[in-house]
């Protein structure tokens, strides 16, 4: 099972910590790692993201087993940025992807999405006067929360339908059913949203 | 029970050959508890039913609940009418099981303890406790169904419009599902393909190529959507 995405209860004190401080904490720590020049910087970032992953109480096993899924990009963002730009740029560019992913699922994984909706909802607030709907933007956030391990689900799905068919060597037949299915799946998710007049 | 009423309207959905007519000229008015829709795929019961609930708009003609035109009136209608689809995986929305419940009673539970103590409470309703905290991913597609109904029915509305929902499952959670949909206080909308549970409504509907072809006891309506199959 992938941790993108989902919450996983718990007692840690990043489970107690606001929503709001986690999400405001991710978009500083974001702008900070992409700021700071050189691969010290990254390599440093990269053992925060992780004593926080640990501080969350997600066994690491897990959280590796969450991550082979990225380790064909970081492969590929290094061995181009190593070609590119020399081995100090590669390993910059790879620990920095790394540590805002952990970063982005010790958010998901220690606070409910129904908490990120509300905080959305309340920092928002204020829009209101300006015509922009708070509700609106949260659900938005919970749904994009939602979309990664749904995503997930259908690509496993469609590579066991290509697998069947003999075509795992094929990318079309990985690709465009995921993307057909995808975009039904969100007009179906649409859908249901209006039927449930959660949209209204 | 609610009044369902459906004033001369046709459907029309526009494909690459043109407009194309789903629902014809369709009169009805639906008093029953518990009404089934029967029909072959593409023959417009789907249609008839989301009309109900303002998924699908009239082209011409009005459809009313309780006096309320859908077209106009469309959140206070979906306040009345809640409608189950028949794969429950596009319909839950948050990721885990109370979560998911807990989106629905927004409206009504502005403060979180409040609102998780009410989605608790549904849960318990529909033997849903054990699984609060659970991804909605790990749910069997029993568990699934079960969810979606108990969310759309967190809001207690009067109306349960269900478009197919066991057609995804075995027997044992056909039956389970079954028997909460004729367990409900509320009025249902049972669109199916399961005959059985048609025989077991008030009133059925045979729609047959946008048309409503039998309408009355379900015994004689299933007898002649038999007949033509």
């Amino acid at each position: 099972m992938s941790l993108l995405g989902l919450h996983q209860p718990g007692a840690s004190w990043l489970h107690r910590l606001p929503a709001a401080a986690k999400m405001l904490g991710l978009c500083l720590a974001s702008i900070v790692v992409v700021a700071l020049p050189g691969p010290w910087s990254g390599v440093g970032a990269l053992l925060v993201a992780l004593s926080l992953v640990v501080g969350s109480g997600t066994g690491l096993r897990v959280l590796f087993r969450t991550l082979r899924g990225l380790l064909l990009v970081v492969v590929l963002v290094a061995a181009y940025s190593a070609w590119q730009q020399g081995w100090a740029r590669a390993v910059e560019l790879t620990t920095d992807l790394v540590a805002l992913v952990l970063l982005a699922t010790v958010l998901t994984t220690t606070t409910p999405v129904d908490e990120v909706l509300d905080a959305v909802t309340r920092a928002l607030g204020p829009l209101r006067r300006v015509g922009i709907d708070p509700e609106r933007v949260g659900l938005a956030f919970a749904l994009v929360l939602r979309a990664v391990p749904t995503t997930l689900d259908l690509a496993r799905q469609t590579g066991d339908a290509a697998r069947a068919r003999g075509l795992e060597r094929d990318p079309r037949a990985r690709l465009v059913p995921l993307v057909i299915r995808s975009v039904a799946h969100a007009r179906a998710t649409g859908e249901a949203l209006d039927a449930r007049g959660i949209a209204d | 029970m609610s009044r369902l009423e459906l004033r001369d309207v046709t459907v029309r959905l526009p494909t690459s050959d043109g407009d194309v007519p789903v629902l014809c000229s369709t009169t009805l008015t639906l008093t029953e508890q518990r009404i089934a829709l029967v029909g072959a795929n593409g023959s417009g019961k789907s249609t008839l039913a989301r009309l109900l609930n303002g998924l699908v708009s009239a082209t011409t003609g009005q459809v009313l609940v309780d006096g309320l035109d859908v077209a106009r009136e469309g959140p206070a209608v979906r306040r009345r009418v809640a409608f189950c689809f028949t794969d429950p995986a596009a319909q839950l929305v948050m990721p885990t099981v109370v979560e998911d419940v807990a989106l629905s009673l927004r409206r009504q539970h502005p403060d979180k303890a409040e609102r998780r103590a009410a989605a608790v409470a549904v849960l318990g309703r529909f033997g849903l406790t054990e699984l609060a905290d659970r991804s909605v991913h790990a749910l069997s597609g029993g568990q699934r169904q079960l969810l979606a109904i108990a969310g759309v029915l967190a809001t207690d509305p009067d109306v349960l419009v269900a478009d197919e929902p066991t057609t995804l499952l075995d027997l044992r959670n056909t039956r389970t599902i079954a028997d909460l949909l004729f367990g409900l206080p509320q009025q249902l909308v049972l669109v199916t393909h399961d005959l059985d549970l048609a025989l077991r409504c008030d009133r059925a509907l045979l729609v047959d190529d946008g048309y409503v072809a039998a309408d009355g006891p379900p015994v004689e309506v299933v007898g002649a959507y038999r007949s033509r199959a």
